[in-house]
């Protein structure tokens, strides 16, 4: 139990609410809300609120109806869904790894998962439901995980040469997946291609419910094990000192990370740099303090992945562009921000 | 001085034999295929070309092309990559990693797509200023603050200007459809299916980087001792760099334009290169040339029979090579630090 009292601020219940955490929930909640209305209200045909309100439980116009209920309403929840896991399973990844610059997509894992789900796409086309889907690129996600984690030991994972590996080792598989693509069918081509850039179009329903248990399951998981990843960052030696089972629970832990990670690429394709752009802005409001950054960095995901595809699809309209472009077009400059801030480190 | 000649002997004797490697993996670059073409026919269509004769037409309209173009790209990256590992002083340099390819390609997507050219000498320039682009965002990336950015982070921010410039990329690519096969073939880089006419805008710039960095190898060797060192010599480090700025985007431009983004050639071969030639660039540089040109000849090569008779593109077979080197460097390189 010495645990709790060195790491007091991140598990014990304090006593006042911290009130930065209290201010950016409740800041991010008002956020996400009137994102959310604006994303049912917006598109190619417009609603009032009181519509889009009727729309949504199924008592306004049938067009409307159709629209909001089943066009805009799973799209939105895939959204929030995909962005909370990928911010997630990012904010683990930089305290196993307790390096800034680690998200899912820089050391391989997205690509790994990408890998699997195409396989799954071109293998099974249309034979097996899709509900299966998050299974094959959890599996690649594990896969790719496992390979660059023994890839880069050598007396021990240093995280730059983490980084150099999954660069490395993404690069070979988006060569994998060209390849896969180059050689199937047209259609599925291009719809897998599209998928790969990281797109939430044509969500339905569906889709929710594939990815749903998924969240769920891993989210609630995460919700117990903060104290561990709290631990994590520690150190190896220090969390060891308080009693942290350190290499079991970060097997745990890294888990956990690539399911997040698998289950939102299997869904929304290969979403960039919202996992590594999440638990800063997080760590930026509310400090380094796990217990407060998780829920954060997941607002702040859901909100991101959603904006961007709002964005996507009202802002260029009648086009619908994928959702990826516009999380990439803001995560890498912030990327090049971060080394930029680091250049004199290490 | 006398053991000095007799290494030097040697490596002329290598590069004769790896000039005869290529040559040898040109012609038989030629004779194999989907249709197996005899070696008389091979020489009939040099000496005495007959249109009537099938096979002849094939080499000469195909075959020698393709093996033309797969040589020209192979020298030309890996040329690219020896200059960029000289002068950033930085073994996992090379135009791929940098980000250099990928700002070629999303500039020539861009005129495909929005603008609607298709014209491969327009197109050429358009890979120009994309690698132009991407080079001064590496080299600002660079040069940042006082020391710069360590060599390894410059990979990393290489890294992050790829997934920038493949997203716009991809977000442009979703939205057309029509002829979303033929780009995406040419994104993984192939040397298949191209004419001379491809080719020859693209030669003299690839000839003129080609050349330029040949002639400027001492300086190459001055900088790859440190910036320090080399101002110490009294080096222009300034005009080093442009220099090596303008020959890596007009050697990787063109090769982009000619062949999509063929990656990582640049990274392995100056390092099978330094295993004959030492550290000397001014040996360095012709035999990554001669061993790129052959690389890339074979590995397009071996490309038609591994999914026979499907072909694999070129851009497929050096990653799934050149991915393992590249993580073999990483490991060793920092291990050594």
């Amino acid at each position: 139990m010495n645990a709790s009292k060195l790491t007091a601020p991140a598990t014990g219940r304090p006593a006042r609410a911290h009130r930065p955490t209290v201010k950016a929930v409740s800041l991010l909640s008002a956020v996400l809300l009137v994102m959310a209305a604006a994303y049912l209200m917006m598109g190619e045909t417009m609603y009032d609120p009181v519509t889009a309100w009727l729309a949504l439980w199924g008592s306004g116009t049938e067009d409307g109806t159709m629209i909001v209920q089943s066009l805009r309403a799973p799209r939105l929840v895939v959204a929030l869904l995909v962005g909370a896991s990928l911010a997630l399973s990012g904010a683990i990844l930089q305290a196993i790894i307790r390096n800034p610059l680690a998200a899912p997509d820089v050391v391989g894992i997205t690509g790994g998962a990408s890998f699997g789900a195409v396989i799954f796409i071109t293998a099974f086309a249309g034979t097996v439901g899709i509900r299966l889907l998050p299974v094959a690129a959890i599996i690649g996600a594990v896969c790719a995980a496992a390979l660059v984690y023994v890839l880069a030991w050598k007396r021990g994972v240093s995280s730059l040469r983490l980084v150099l590996v999954g660069i490395g080792l993404s690069s070979l598989l988006s060569a994998g997946v060209s390849f896969m693509l180059a050689f199937s069918p047209v259609y599925s081509a291009t719809s897998a291609y599209i998928w790969l850039t990281g797109t939430i179009y044509g969500s339905s329903w569906e889709h929710v419910w594939t990815l749903m248990p998924w969240t769920a399951v891993l989210g609630i998981a995460v919700y117990f094990h903060t104290r561990t990843i709290q631990a994590q960052l520690l150190g190896d030696e220090l969390a060891a000192g308080i009693g942290s089972a350190v290499q079991r629970h970060r097997l745990l832990l890294v888990l956990l990370c690539v399911g997040l990670a698998g289950s939102a690429v299997s869904i929304g394709g290969a979403i960039g740099f919202v996992g590594l752009i999440a638990p800063h802005v997080a760590r930026r409001l509310v400090g380094p303090v796990m217990n407060r950054v998780l829920p954060v960095s997941a607002l702040f995901g859901a909100i991101v992945v959603a904006a961007a595809d709002l964005i996507g699809r009202t802002v260029f309209l009648p086009l619908d562009i994928p959702v990826g472009v516009f999380t990439s077009a803001i995560g890498a400059p912030f990327f090049i921000y971060l080394l930029y801030r680091s250049r004199n480190r290490g | 001085m006398e053991i000095n000649t007799k290494i030097n002997v040697y490596r002329s004797a290598g590069l004769l034999a790896s000039g005869v490697l290529l040559l040898a993996s040109i012609v038989s670059s030629i004779c194999f295929g989907f249709i197996a073409i005899s070696w008389k026919d091979m020489l009939a269509s040099f000496t005495s070309y007959d249109e009537t004769v099938m096979d002849q037409v094939i080499v000469r309209t195909a075959r020698l092309p393709r093996a033309m173009i797969a040589a020209a790209v192979g020298a030309s990256l890996a040329l690219a990559g020896a200059v960029l590992q000289s002068v950033t002083r930085n073994p996992l340099a090379s135009p791929s990693v940098l980000g250099i390819n990928a700002g070629a390609s999303v500039a020539v997507v861009a005129a495909i797509t929005v603008l609607g050219i298709r014209e491969s000498e327009a197109l050429m320039w358009f890979a120009f200023g994309g690698a132009a682009m991407a080079a001064a965002m590496v080299y600002a990336l660079g040069s940042l603050g006082g020391e710069g950015l360590s060599p390894l982070k410059i990979i990393l921010a290489g890294a992050a200007l790829t997934a920038l410039f493949s997203s716009v990329t991809q977000g442009m690519l979703a939205h057309n459809e029509n002829g979303l096969q033929e780009v995406l073939f040419w994104l993984t880089g192939s040397v298949a299916g191209r004419t001379t006419e491809m080719l020859l805008p693209s030669l003299p710039y690839m000839a003129v980087g080609i050349v330029l960095a040949l002639v400027l190898s001492r300086h190459w060797n001055v900088i790859a001792m440190g910036e320090e060192s080399a101002k110490g010599l009294g080096q222009h480090l300034s005009f080093v760099k442009a220099a090596a700025g303008v020959i890596v985007i007009l050697l990787a431009g063109s090769a982009v334009a000619v062949a999509g983004p063929i990656g990582l050639v640049g990274i392995i071969v100056p390092h099978i290169a330094r295993r004959f030639s030492g550290m000397d660039y001014r040996w360095l540089l012709p035999f990554s040339a001669l061993i790129g040109a052959t690389l890339l000849v074979l590995a397009d090569l071996a490309a038609r029979f591994i999914n026979y008779p499907i072909e694999i593109p070129v851009g497929v077979m050096t990653a799934a090579l050149g991915a393992p080197f590249f993580i073999y460097i990483a490991r060793k390189e920092r291990a050594k630090e």
